[in-house]
């Protein structure tokens, strides 16, 4: 039933119809009306069978969700900005225990200075703790990337972060069609843990590894992170073959002209411009590059659905034979450039190919489709740096009107 | 329990032995049967109270729940000395997460046990004085806040000895720590610092708290089953002399322990829903210089200068006496 | 495409106005899309919120720069909150007060915009009908009453479904109210324009 949701309903009403066993909720903005609304769907029953504990911090939210999982329960809990950080010894050691928690990371900046409102920094802080990140390009994505994770999770034993792009995402409402509590029974196998903490069967979880072992252990996780991609692919290939719309997935690709996401859809061309993004930013690209390319300008665009593991082999191809690329990137990586940037030039070495990275919607700073357009103009004339950050207004910090924080009216 | 009269041929009636008794009387730790839960061949050293301690604990606590215990542990010693992969001297299951969130991993299985409509099976944290007093204490705190089912003990040595003896908030005064050196005009840990846990979890006002140390095994056992009796959020609190830390003799780590009791420098509590119910009294007095003669951590106090420093100890055992009516003057 | 801006303050529904919206336009057939201004929750601070209508999908995440309609919850927020800044040539203005079109332009400093002001006592027929000051149900329904993007049945259904009992039937009450009073106006103003003719 396609309906008009507020993006955190619709991700809690998903995630509730995954049939989780523990959800754990410590309030931090922009991640707050995720557990709330999962808070009221545990009271009235909706969400059965699930003990749903309010944590005195992340730290614990995460700590709870190691327990439960270990416990055999399938395991929940969202958080965004500094309560991620705040999580962070905890998030690390849940995926080194291979402990398939799901968390919905409303991203969001990290302060200082404080601020609440989105960027990706929050999840690229945490792009090596060994979680998959998964990014929805909007909230129909970010519902029904709840029900890959857990499957992909749960089949790898890796915990996973479905990243969605905290207001932007979270508190709009848009017309989405949520998956139904039969299809999601239907598709994600019930949670059969890998390791378990069973008084039938005591295993020790937790155990400490030497010199002797670590670089083994290691090497063991990240073989295991590049089977992830395998199964990424194929959980969502499922997902579109059993709900008839894609998500998730390594590599978005976009029809050239309608700009409509479509695994399909051909690499782009040696003229053309590459716009590589990641989160909500792909619907404004997808509006601000039609009309670009009716009027012929050579653009394409190409959106990160998984963060990590890092798909180098898919955006290559998505790339195709264009050696022109301009990211997008919602997250500074200091005296550098963008930190997506850094990940799509690692996974480019060798082509020869131009990048620039273009740093955009810092803070919650709007990404208007007037300077996307500015921007791949610029590129195309040969006039874009190899970083530039977009709307920066120079000569030192602006003062804001009163009241007004997204953009001047 | 029913009074039995025995031959008086241990050494006394704190003994670890009852083997004279009936196999009902016994204590865990007397059976041939007993859990072993933390078997032999882990590394802890020579003389380490908490090891002791934690298997006495354990043992009981898996008697206790018929054998359907799931341990939650903490980063330290503990840990460290049980647990080096490829190897685990833990019987039951177990796991560690980390340093500062044991309660939380423990409230984290309670939930998912009850999930399941597995209550049968009990949850039991555990942790040194570090992971509980100091970095641990806001998730211990939430988990005694919630009422979570979980028992929670604390193996308190007194310091961060698997990180090489540096001052915890539950270091007593005097005491040299790698942190608290035993130079300058206040050696060692200041007087007037430090919290008492015991207190902190009353203040919860959760079904049980108690206090024991290794000294009296059978007040030991008695508290870990009267504390898995009980659901909700429990607290034990374990005094484990550490003989590295403590600059003491290995042998001695039970004396210590008895030291600290006798002197009225650990007192050994028993209270539910936030009130004292129980207190053990002195049995023969001991004076404080017992307890901190033997421990090279407060040899400064034994040397001149170092009067004030004792006086001061011994109004810390009187003040305890007199709080908790170690000597039953008043009842 | 149709974009619209709502303005009030903080504890008056901004926001649930946009949500509110949003779904009365996907009763009436739209795609449509909410758009909360981010942060602030504090009460009587200046909010603002998005909404657009179209009938492709809605893409864009970019905040409404030219609102077709805005919608003024606060009068006291006309001189400071500037509500016709980025308005499209010929778009729709209404207001939640007892003053006239006229004064209205006058405090905004908006005499010359190229736009139709429209003002409804929201938030008086608000309190006689819900008894609390949260003017979204009126507003949206005088909104119904001036244009076809939504009806006053769609905005009447998404608020009694948000609000099931008796202030679902409150808001539906004063939606109606409002509704007539707008509808009252445009046939004054129609008649005023006739007999100028």
């Amino acid at each position: 039933m396609r309906e008009v949701l507020e993006g955190s309903q619709a991700v809690a009403r998903t995630v509730a119809r995954c049939r989780p066993g523990v959800v754990c909720a410590y309030p931090i903005s922009p991640q707050t009306h995720i557990v709330e609304a999962l808070s009221v769907m545990a009271r009235t029953g909706e969400l059965a069978d699930c003990e749903y504990v309010n944590v005195e911090s992340e730290f614990s939210a995460m700590s709870v969700s190691i327990g439960a999982s270990a416990g055999g329960s399938r395991a929940y809990t969202a958080t965004a900005s500094q309560g991620l950080l705040y999580m962070a010894e905890a998030v690390y050691n849940a995926a080194g225990m291979g402990l398939p928690i799901v968390m919905t990371v409303a991203n969001r900046a990290v302060g200082a200075p404080i601020n609440i409102w989105n960027d990706h920094s929050d999840a690229m802080a945490m792009r090596d703790s060994g979680w998959l990140q998964l990014f929805a390009a909007d909230n129909q994505e970010a519902a029904d990337l709840h029900v890959i994770a857990f499957a992909v999770a749960e089949e790898l034993g890796i915990p996973a972060m479905v990243c969605m792009d905290g207001f932007v995402l979270t508190h709009a409402s848009d017309v989405v069609e949520l998956p139904t509590a039969a299809q999601v029974d239907a598709f994600l196998p019930p949670y059969r843990p890998t390791q378990v903490l069973d008084i039938r069967h005591p295993t020790t979880i937790g155990t400490m590894a030497g010199p002797e072992s670590f670089t083994e252990t290691k090497y063991l996780q990240h073989l295991r992170f590049l089977d992830a991609t395998g199964v990424i692919e194929s959980w969502s290939e499922r997902f579109r073959e059993a709900f008839g719309r894609e998500a998730g997935g390594l590599v978005a690709r976009y029809d050239p002209d309608t700009l409509d996401r479509d695994r399909l859809a051909p690499p782009a061309s040696s003229d053309d411009l590459v716009v590589v993004a990641m989160g909500s930013v792909i619907g404004t690209l997808q509006a601000a590059l039609a009309p670009m390319r009716a009027a012929g300008i050579p653009v394409r665009l190409v959106g990160v659905s998984s963060f990590r593991p890092f798909p180098g082999d898919a955006l290559r191809e998505a790339v195709g034979a264009s050696r022109h690329v301009m990211v997008i990137d919602r997250a500074l990586e200091l005296g550098s450039g963008g930190v997506l940037t850094g990940c799509v030039g690692r996974a480019l070495a060798g082509t020869r190919s131009r990048l620039h990275s273009v740093v955009a919607g810092l803070g919650g700073r709007p990404i208007l489709e007037a300077s996307l357009q500015e921007a791949v103009r610029m590129a195309l004339d040969g006039e874009l740096g190899r970083l530039e950050f977009l709307d920066l207004r120079e000569g030192g910090v602006p003062t804001p009107t009163a009241g007004a924080t997204e953009v001047a009216r | 329990m029913t009074t039995v009269h025995i031959p008086f041929l241990q050494t006394g009636t704190l003994a670890v032995g009852g083997r004279l008794l009936d196999d009902a009387e016994r204590s865990v730790q007397s059976h041939a049967d007993r859990p072993s839960s933390l078997t032999k061949g882990h590394r802890a050293c020579q003389g380490c109270a908490e090891a002791l301690a934690a298997r006495w604990v354990m043992d009981t606590a898996v008697e206790a729940s018929d054998g359907k215990l799931v341990v939650a542990n903490a980063t330290g010693c503990l840990e460290v000395f049980s647990t080096l992969y490829p190897e685990s001297a833990w019987k039951p299951p177990w796991i560690h997460s980390l340093f500062a969130n044991a309660a939380a991993v423990a409230t984290g299985i309670a939930a998912s046990l009850h999930a399941q409509g597995r209550d049968d099976v009990r949850v039991l944290a555990q942790g040194g004085d570090g992971g509980t007093v100091d970095i641990g204490l806001a998730a211990v705190s939430g988990m005694f806040e919630r009422n979570d089912d979980v028992l929670y003990v604390c193996y308190d040595n007194q310091g961060y000895m698997n990180t090489g003896v540096q001052r915890s908030s539950a270091t007593p005064a005097a005491a040299r720590t790698a942190t608290t050196p035993a130079v300058g005009r206040s050696p060692g840990q200041a007087f007037g610092q430090g919290k008492s846990m015991v207190k902190i979890a009353m203040a919860h006002e959760i079904p049980y708290v108690a206090s024991a140390t290794p000294a009296d095994l059978r007040d030991l056992e008695h508290k870990v089953r009267t504390a898995m009796s009980i659901r909700g959020a429990r607290y034990l609190h374990v005094l484990v002399p550490c003989p590295v830390g403590w600059g003491s003799a290995s042998s001695q780590s039970i004396a210590l322990a008895r030291a600290a009791v006798q002197s009225g420098i650990f007192p050994v509590v028993e209270a539910r829903a936030g009130e004292l119910t129980d207190v053990q009294r002195i049995r023969e007095r001991a004076d404080v210089e017992e307890y901190l003669r033997p421990q090279a951590r407060f040899a400064h106090l034994f040397k001149p200068g170092g009067e004030d420093a004792l006086a001061r100890w011994r109004a810390l055992a009187d003040a305890n006496i007199r709080r908790y009516d170690l000597l039953g003057e008043r009842s | 495409m149709r974009q619209v801006r709502v303005h009030g303050r903080g504890g008056q529904g901004v926001v649930t106005a946009a949500e509110m919206l949003a779904r009365a336009g996907f009763l009436a057939g739209h795609e449509a899309q909410a758009i909360p201004s981010f942060g602030s929750e504090r009460t009587g601070a200046p909010v603002v919120s998005y909404c657009r209508f179209a009938d492709v999908p809605l893409r864009t995440r970019e905040p409404v720069l030219a609102p077709d309609v805005v919608l003024v919850q606060d009068p006291t927020l006309l001189a400071s909150d500037r509500p016709f800044a980025g308005l499209a040539p010929g778009g729709l203005v209404i207001v939640n007060t007892t003053a006239d079109a006229g004064a209205v332009r006058a405090e905004a400093g908006a005499q010359e915009a190229d736009a139709t002001v429209l003002t409804v006592p929201a938030m008086q027929i608000t309190l006689t009908h819900l008894g609390r000051p949260k003017p979204a149900a009126a507003m949206l329904a005088a909104y119904a009453a001036a244009s076809d993007d939504i009806t006053l049945d769609a905005v009447q259904q998404v608020f009694r479904e948000r609000f099931p009992g008796a202030v679902g039937e409150a808001n539906a009450a004063a939606a109606a109210e409002a509704f007539a009073y707008v509808r009252d106006e445009l046939a004054e103003v129609a008649a005023a324009a006739g007999s100028e003719a």
